[in-house]
């Protein structure tokens, strides 16, 4: 690439106007004159917004810019050296660096900082043009003008526009004002916002324009609020989702209650961990360490369950309370012996790359990726477990122990077997729910009991069996809460959520999706 | 299932043996803030720990009394008397906190440190009346009691029975911890109520009040087996006990299903608020941790130790569970759970009777 650099920057020489070409010129070997003219030099290079000026400056900061005794300026390269006004391949026999006092530097820098909008790097254009936007001025309205005709980029060029329109905010031309202020309003932004009611204050005149602009963005800001509070609540609806999937089948389903619940999502959790330092030594495998997890944890919590409804759970059907007091004591011992075995402290699970950062949505909407994969997790483990139960021959025979357990058993299901299954089935999907909390909650021996009580809530609300209603359940119990949170706070949106849904059961005692028929009376 | 359970009536040589064994604890308790106070040399001597943990055990058995109430007598399975022990608790705190007075801190003539602290210029409404003792002691009843009576009527109304009664207890302690946690509800936030200075003129932390209070809490739990005996042998308590066993047919009957369990709760919320107000005096403390869901099915679990639907056998499982506790925390804190879990699981599946199903096995 280097090799080519002085081809590419002839090429571009050649396709500027030749005025341009002649100032650049005339800068640049400025720079081999006294301080004063140098840092003038510096100051028009700047302000030139030519990209060709940014490797001449950046070279003349680091110290490593050349100048022949005849006064032609040399830009050094890997292999010679150009001359830095033509581009043009140069001897650097008996060249000496430049040398620059702090007048000049303080020159280079501002220069730099405003010829970083014609960088290469999109990036860096992105961030040049923000600072300007901010520190907004009427003299960089040309720089801006220049490097809005050449901007390639989309997302760039538009921030250039808004830069723009903030500068002209602050110019003297009343028309171009009146056009920023319509632009800064489509822009809809709080800094817009802002910049246009600071423009208020100081012309009056405007007042009118500046009021409309700021409707048009105080608009759009409550419509981009809202889709983020929809998005959060969906986010924490679907956590909750996962969270009570395995409860809607265990519980709703089965009917069994089963307190140690959340601690199945924690060994979830915690496989999680495990398969990630198991993945850890091996560098191509460690991003797939997630991935890796889901079955594993299942395969973990499955086991769990499979033990417990065998060991014990079984001993007592028909005694709901005494399962709940038993299942507690085993969630208890489930979390003791985690905690003795991993430590109290928090275990770090890391994100894959490819769930990192932010997503932008249309409309500037910023959706972080991991939530965003935690709602689709949801869906599928929700697909998963309506597959299984509708299309299966497990899910058949599952639903027939539930409904009428000895007529099951006289048509040849083991029902034993099913139990045990269903239980593993229950549990292993909170596994699953454990591998998605893994990445927005500390990994801790106590990472179940936070979700319990709202896991029953969800499948209360919803109905208890039925897996529609658990989705409906969590997504609006998640939403209800991010919509109440900015009014009561966090703490007094949960409380309010629980007294209505207690208020809602008087109205609906079998939750949203009640069961209809037989299966109602059990 | 539950018909499995002991018979409600004892014969009439168990109640005798019962008797006996309720006087034999009670004097024995009644000897140790005398013996507290004989020479550290003697062998007799009782250390301030153990008159201060026995008192503390003896407000867990009046709660323990509170649970087997509602759930060995009407099957109501509170998984948040925890709360209303810990109402109890905050009301009589909040009595203790007037007290205070001037000598806190930050030397304020009526409010309280964290108050100042979190720059309170008045006292909020709600803490108006606290500087009385009688008041304080009233709304350490009252308030659990209204609590359950709004939570049992919404509840019990909508016929919302078994596990489903149990999770939303669960949740309303629950939420209660939640708000408890927060500075801005009044209630001294993360920190609760501490440093108090004295009760009813007589300083806190010394031997007289220790004795004071384990004599009040003593007598309390008398008062609260009598009346629970009472409530139980009576004809309230057999229609009680038929709602446990089948309600829908004491409902097809012609009982207010709705009400008797509705009685049974408020009385049991108010014992157990009852219970809270001795308790905080005599441990120092009270903050949010108190609503922690974990206390309230840890207190139920002395009850199923003990045996649910006899009243001796909630006393004889606070006492037990409480003093295997305070051993192990000492002996091997981290093997506690692991024992309190067993304990769980242990009760449920081999002793559904509890300790007093083992001692009863030959009366059937």
């Amino acid at each position: 690439m280097k090799r080519h650099l002085p081809g590419l920057l002839l090429l571009l020489l050649l396709a500027l106007p030749a005025q341009a070409q002649e100032d650049f010129a005339a800068a640049v070997s400025a720079l081999s004159g006294g301080f004063a003219q140098k840092a003038e030099a510096v100051e028009r290079l700047g302000a030139s917004g030519d990209p060709r000026a940014l490797p001449v400056l950046r070279t003349l900061a680091d110290g490593r810019l050349l100048m022949r005794p005849d006064g032609s300026v040399l830009l050094p390269t890997e292999n010679g050296a150009v001359d830095a006004a033509t581009g043009a391949p140069a001897d650097a026999a008996g060249a000496e660096p430049v040398r620059i006092n702090n007048r000049v530097r303080a020159a280079l820098r501002g220069a730099l900082g405003r010829l970083s909008i014609v960088s290469t790097d999109p990036a860096e254009r992105l961030a040049a043009a923000e600072a300007v936007f901010r520190s907004r001025s009427a003299e960089n309205i040309p720089l801006l003008e220049t490097a809005i005709a050449r901007e390639t980029d989309p997302a760039v060029r538009a921030q250039m526009e808004l830069a723009l329109a903030a500068s002209r905010l602050v110019a003297a031309d009343e028309d171009a004002k009146r056009a920023a202020i319509v632009q800064l309003g489509r822009a809809g932004t709080a800094e817009a916002r802002a910049l246009l009611l600071e423009a208020r204050r100081d012309s009056p005149v405007l007042a009118a324009e500046v009021d409309t602009a700021v409707a048009v963005i105080d608009r759009q800001l409550a419509l981009k609020r809202a889709a983020a509070t929809l998005f959060q609540g969906l986010s924490l609806g679907s956590v909750l989702l996962l969270a009570a999937l395995g409860l809607a089948v265990t519980f709703g389903v089965m009917g069994v209650i089963n307190m140690a619940h959340g601690e199945f999502v924690m060994l979830g959790a915690y496989t999680t961990f495990v398969v990630q330092e198991i993945c850890r030594p091996v560098p191509w495998l460690l991003p797939w360490s997630l991935p890796l997890s889901v079955p594993a944890a299942f395969l973990v919590a499955a086991l769990a369950g499979v033990l417990l409804e065998r060991g014990l759970i079984r001993h007592l059907y028909g005694r709901p309370l005494e399962t709940l007091l038993m299942t507690f004591g085993v969630g208890m011992i489930l979390q003791q012996a985690v905690r003795l075995t991993f430590g109290a402290q928090n275990r770090e699970v890391l994100s894959p790359a490819w769930m990192q950062g932010t997503l932008m949505l249309p409309g500037d909407i910023a959706v972080t990726q991991n939530r965003l994969w935690i709602i689709i997790f949801g869906l599928l483990v929700l697909g998963l477990v309506v597959a299984a139960i509708r299309y299966t021959r497990f899910g058949l025979e599952m639903r027939a122990v539930t409904q009428n357990r000895r007529i099951a058993a006289t048509m040849g299901i083991r029902t034993g077997q099913v139990d045990a299954l269903t239980f593993a089935f229950g549990s292993g999907v909170a596994g699953m729910a454990g591998v998605a909390l893994s990445q927005i909650d500390n990994v801790s021996p106590n990472l179940g009991t936070g979700y319990i009580i709202d896991s029953f809530m969800v499948v209360v609300f919803g109905g208890v069996g039925s897996l529609a209603g658990t989705l409906v359940g969590a997504l609006s119990l998640g939403v209800v809460n991010k919509v109440l949170e900015p009014y009561a706070g966090a703490v007094l949106a949960k409380v309010a959520v629980l007294v209505a849904l207690m208020l809602f059961i008087q109205r609906r005692p079998r939750g949203l999706f009640a069961q209809k028929g037989r299966a109602a009376e059990a | 299932m539950s018909a499995t359970l002991s018979a409600p009536v004892p014969a009439a040589r168990a109640r005798m043996t019962l008797r006996l064994a309720l006087l034999g604890i009670v004097l024995v308790l009644a000897l140790l803030p005398v013996l507290n106070r004989l020479p550290v040399e003697s062998a007799l001597y009782v250390s301030d720990f153990t008159v201060s943990v026995t008192g503390k055990w003896i407000t867990y058995a009046i709660l323990a009394l509170a649970i087997d109430l509602a759930w060995g007598y009407a099957g109501i399975l509170s998984l948040g008397h925890g709360a209303f022990f810990a109402l109890g608790g905050y009301a009589i705190g909040m009595h203790l906190m007037r007290l205070i007075g001037p000598r806190g801190v930050y030397g304020h003539p009526t409010l309280p440190d964290f108050m100042v602290f979190l720059g309170y210029e008045r006292l909020p409404w709600y803490w108006h009346g606290f500087e009385h003792f009688p008041f304080a002691l009233l709304m350490a009843m009252a308030v659990p009691g209204l609590l359950a009576l709004v939570v049992g009527f919404l509840a019990f109304r909508s016929r919302i029975t078994g596990v489903y009664f149990s999770i939303l207890t669960q949740a309303m302690t629950y939420a209660l911890m939640l708000a408890f946690f927060r500075n801005d509800m009044g209630f001294g936030g993360n920190n609760g109520f501490t440093d108090f200075k004295e009760l009813l003129g007589m300083p806190l932390n010394t031997p007289d009040a220790r004795a004071v209070l384990f004599y009040a809490s003593l007598a309390t739990l008398a008062g609260s087996f009598w009346l629970c005996a009472h409530v139980t042998r009576s004809k309230l308590g057999r229609v009680l006990i038929a709602i446990r066993d089948s309600e829908s047919r004491v409902r097809f009957l012609g009982y207010n299903v709705t009400a008797h369990k509705l009685f049974v709760f408020v009385l049991s919320a108010v014992l157990a608020g009852l219970a809270g107000a001795l308790y905080v005096p005599q441990v120092g403390i009270i903050n949010p941790s108190e609503f922690s869901p974990g206390n309230s099915i840890e207190a139920v679990i002395w009850v199923a130790v003990g045996g649910r639907g006899t009243l001796l056998g909630a006393l004889l499982g606070a006492f037990s569970v409480n003093a295997l506790k305070t051993w192990l925390t000492t002996e091997a804190p981290e093997l506690w759970l692991f024992a309190l879990g067993g304990l769980f699981i242990a009760v449920t599946l081999l002793l559904p009777r509890g300790l007093i199903g083992l001692l009863r096995k030959d009366e059937g």
